[in-house]
């Protein structure tokens, strides 16, 4: 081979060698080459970590896979303790489990005992099976706690190359770091204690390449809920989404985040991006993460994750963000949403039976007249946080838009920080002086209210501006009515008293 | 698990796609720590809307008996919350039929003796009928059949080792850990070996040393 070290594939094909297998990463000198796995299948980033662990494989087609991580939270552990214990089982590897409680906790007055009886027990509840299984415990006053799925990235307890678990949908966030991450249901969580493994069918796989220069003004979250209503709320059931393109390989680690986290909006459990160097420099020198040479044999390990150039997807879904505006939702399910130029749909113009029902009853519930401008819609409540976006860069986003400005006279909105090291930074910036004088509330860490779980939910007929994943019917509380957004969207909304367009706030 | 052979029952049509399962299961019940009892919480807010012309489905004569639930397209979706199964199998549902389910409710049900079948087309039209018209249908899940009072049967498609689980009533994690824990152990020697940073060692974990003891925030 009369070529350089390279190990770029396609390098090799520009000399008309054509190679079926892995370029070894230990192919270091000039002129050297070794290749391995030749006329093999080349293997997809889901595929390669799949195959990473599986533990065995049945005759049916399933495999029992290895799971590395799992995080814990107080509403879907309590009947997998349960479980255990009437079974007389033992966890595993407790080294594998974090646990903190994040969807109950309120998000102010930390200090005052749980107001709520039964949040009370359930946080209660979570404290005593983690002590007495013997994993950590983050407690909610402790300057680590946080959403599992912000948490998680933070400690770098989430990994390239992991397969990843925890008993909440949106564990597809982890995928942002080329994990296999996914949520469970609570019977499946205490398998994951007793055995560390699930009895699983590898999934079909679907690329959504994002080409192009994201416009001012559109978020990531615009990108994802626009991949959302262009494939449905079912388009990824069945499917491991992988996510690629110029315009994903440019956004942050953050930024990635936000996108895999909606994957579950649309049908999919999984959804990843393939680990770069900004992948390593967000992981290096975090707690949990590998350090000294066992951090360099981990990056050496990780940079062979991607997927191959000439692997093949079972589907591909291809949008150009630079033709992009800033989304919102205007009905009950995440695919329900338009940009925000656009006007409320007219049922009678739906010729789909089924549709047309479900779209009357959205209207309905979201108490919205068809073709009324989607600007035209008036808020009660604005709500900035949850995994999806209420990381740091989130936060900077909405306060770049408040800055200077006052929160309309009939909203009331709050900001609630993914974790608490997402609010010790945005303090240290003062982030939270600009939201505290344009009249925001600055909350402690939690899920709140994207889940309304704590007392931080709307009341009946309450209409909400919101930077979290579901717009389902009641998911803000009963009778609430949700639209979703970008955290900017958001605060374009908190000063508008209606939504709003933020790219003609002329800010 | 209460085992799964066959069933005979009117089966409830509810028209409507996307039922998430925040509409079966609404979040605030998410803080009773319990599996049983749940039953009167699923659907609650439809079954308590203000509005109601007549009493939802499930409370009405037969369907209050009914062990079918047939729906459109996407039941089940959003998240994971096994409550969702749960409430219904409390209600007394062993059996979904519809278009396409959310994935992890999907998977959630197999866990507590109920079946989720995918069917879509000419067939769930034949199905919504027998529904519509308040006729017993019976599920075999050894034959993998739907009969209806005419004599009519319909095929389905169900996962082997999913099938075998439901009609065993099988213990899942109790046949991991006789039949596989040896592979377990081996697979993890072996990822040590490979990936060894997938496994936090004490001095790792040491970092969470001061959890509880540490300065709090309020």
């Amino acid at each position: 081979m009369q070529i350089g070290y390279s190990h770029d594939k396609r390098a090799y094909a520009l000399c008309g060698v054509r190679l079926d297998g892995f370029v070894r990463e230990d192919a270091r000198r000039p002129g050297e080459c070794i290749v391995t796995g030749m006329n093999s299948t080349p293997k997809t980033l889901y595929e390669k970590v799949w195959a990473d662990h599986v533990v065995k494989s049945y005759e049916d087609g399933t495999d029992l896979l290895y799971v590395d991580r799992h995080l814990v939270q107080e509403v879907s552990s309590p009947q997998a303790f349960a479980g255990l214990e009437a079974a007389g089982r033992k966890i595993r590897r407790p080294d594998a489990h974090i646990s903190v409680a994040d969807h109950a906790v309120p998000t102010r007055d930390r200090a005052a005992a749980l107001r709520d009886g039964l949040a009370a027990r359930q946080v209660e509840r979570l404290v005593q099976n983690t002590e007495k299984f013997g994993i950590p415990y983050i407690p909610m006053r402790d300057r680590r706690h946080g959403i599992v799925h912000v948490i998680g990235p933070e400690l770098g307890f989430t990994l390239p190359g992991a397969v990843l678990v925890c008993g909440d949908s949106h564990t597809c966030t982890h995928g942002a770091f080329g994990a296999i991450a996914f949520g469970i249901g609570a019977s499946e969580c205490e398998c994951v204690l007793a055995t560390q493994t699930l009895r699983q069918r590898k999934q079909k796989t679907m690329r959504v390449l994002l080409e192009g220069r994201r416009p001012d003004g559109v978020e990531v979250k615009d990108f994802i809920l626009a991949v959302i209503s262009s494939i449905g709320v079912g388009g990824g059931v069945g499917y491991a989404i992988e996510y690629a393109g110029s315009a994903v390989r440019d956004l942050s680690m953050e930024q990635r985040m936000t996108l895999c986290n909606m994957s579950i909006e649309a049908g999919s459990r999984i959804g990843m991006v393939g680990p770069d160097d900004k992948t390593f420099d967000y992981l290096r020198g975090r707690p949990l993460a590998p350090a000294g040479q066992e951090w360099d044999a981990a990056v050496e390990a990780w940079r062979g994750l991607a997927s191959e150039p000439d692997a093949v997807f079972d589907r591909e879904v291809v949008i150009d963000v630079s033709t992009l505006a800033p989304f919102v939702s205007w009905g009950t399910t995440p695919e329900e949403c338009s940009p925000i130029t656009g006007r409320v749909p007219d049922p009678a113009e739906e010729p789909d039976d089924g549709r047309r029902r479900r779209l009357q009853r959205s209207l309905d519930y979201m108490a919205l007249t068809p073709g009324m401008p989607l600007t035209d819609i008036r808020i009660d409540r604005v709500f900035i946080g949850s995994c999806t976006n209420g990381r740091i860069e989130d936060l900077r986003r909405a306060a770049a838009v408040v800055d200077g400005h006052r929160v309309a006279d009939h909203v009331a909105a709050i900001v609630v920080p993914g974790s608490a090291a997402v609010r010790a930074q945005a303090e240290q910036e003062g982030l939270d002086r600009i939201f505290l004088e344009a009249g925001f509330e600055w909350r402690s860490s939690g899920c709140s209210m994207c889940v309304a779980m704590n007392d931080d939910r709307l009341s009946e007929g309450e209409r909400c501006a919101s930077t979290s994943n579901r717009n389902f019917e009641g998911r803000q509380g009963k009778g609430g009515r949700t639209h979703l957004m970008s955290p900017p969207m958001a605060a374009a909304a908190a000063i508008s008293g209606r939504l709003a367009d933020v790219r003609k706030l002329g800010i | 698990m209460k085992p799964f052979t066959t069933i005979e029952s009117v089966a409830a049509f509810i028209d409507e796609d996307a039922i998430d399962t925040d509409i079966i299961f609404p979040a605030r019940f998410l803080l009773l720590l319990d599996k049983a009892g749940l039953a009167k919480h699923a659907f609650h807010e439809r079954r308590h809307a203000p509005a109601l012309k007549q009493p939802f489905i499930l409370d009405r004569a037969p369907f209050t008996a009914a062990e079918i639930l047939v729906a459109r397209k996407n039941f089940g979706t959003g998240s994971s919350r096994e409550q969702a199964v749960w409430c219904l199998a409390d209600f007394g549902i062993r059996c979904i039929i519809a278009e396409s389910f959310g994935e992890i409710f999907f998977a959630n049900c197999f866990k507590n003796g109920v079946l989720p079948i995918v069917k879509s087309g000419e067939e769930l039209k034949a199905i919504r009928k027998a529904a519509g018209e308040e006729q017993k249908i019976e599920i075999d899940l050894v034959d993998r059949t739907i009969r209806f009072q005419d004599g009519r049967v319909m095929a389905f498609e169900v996962d082997d080792y999913r099938r075998d689980a439901l009609l065993n009533g099988l213990d899942e994690i109790g046949s991991i850990l006789r039949d596989d824990g040896d592979d377990i152990v081996r697979f993890e020697e072996r990822q040590r070996g490979r990936s060894s940073w997938l496994h936090l060692d004490p001095q790792k974990l040491s970092t969470f040393a001061d959890l509880g003891k540490e300065k709090i925030l309020d």
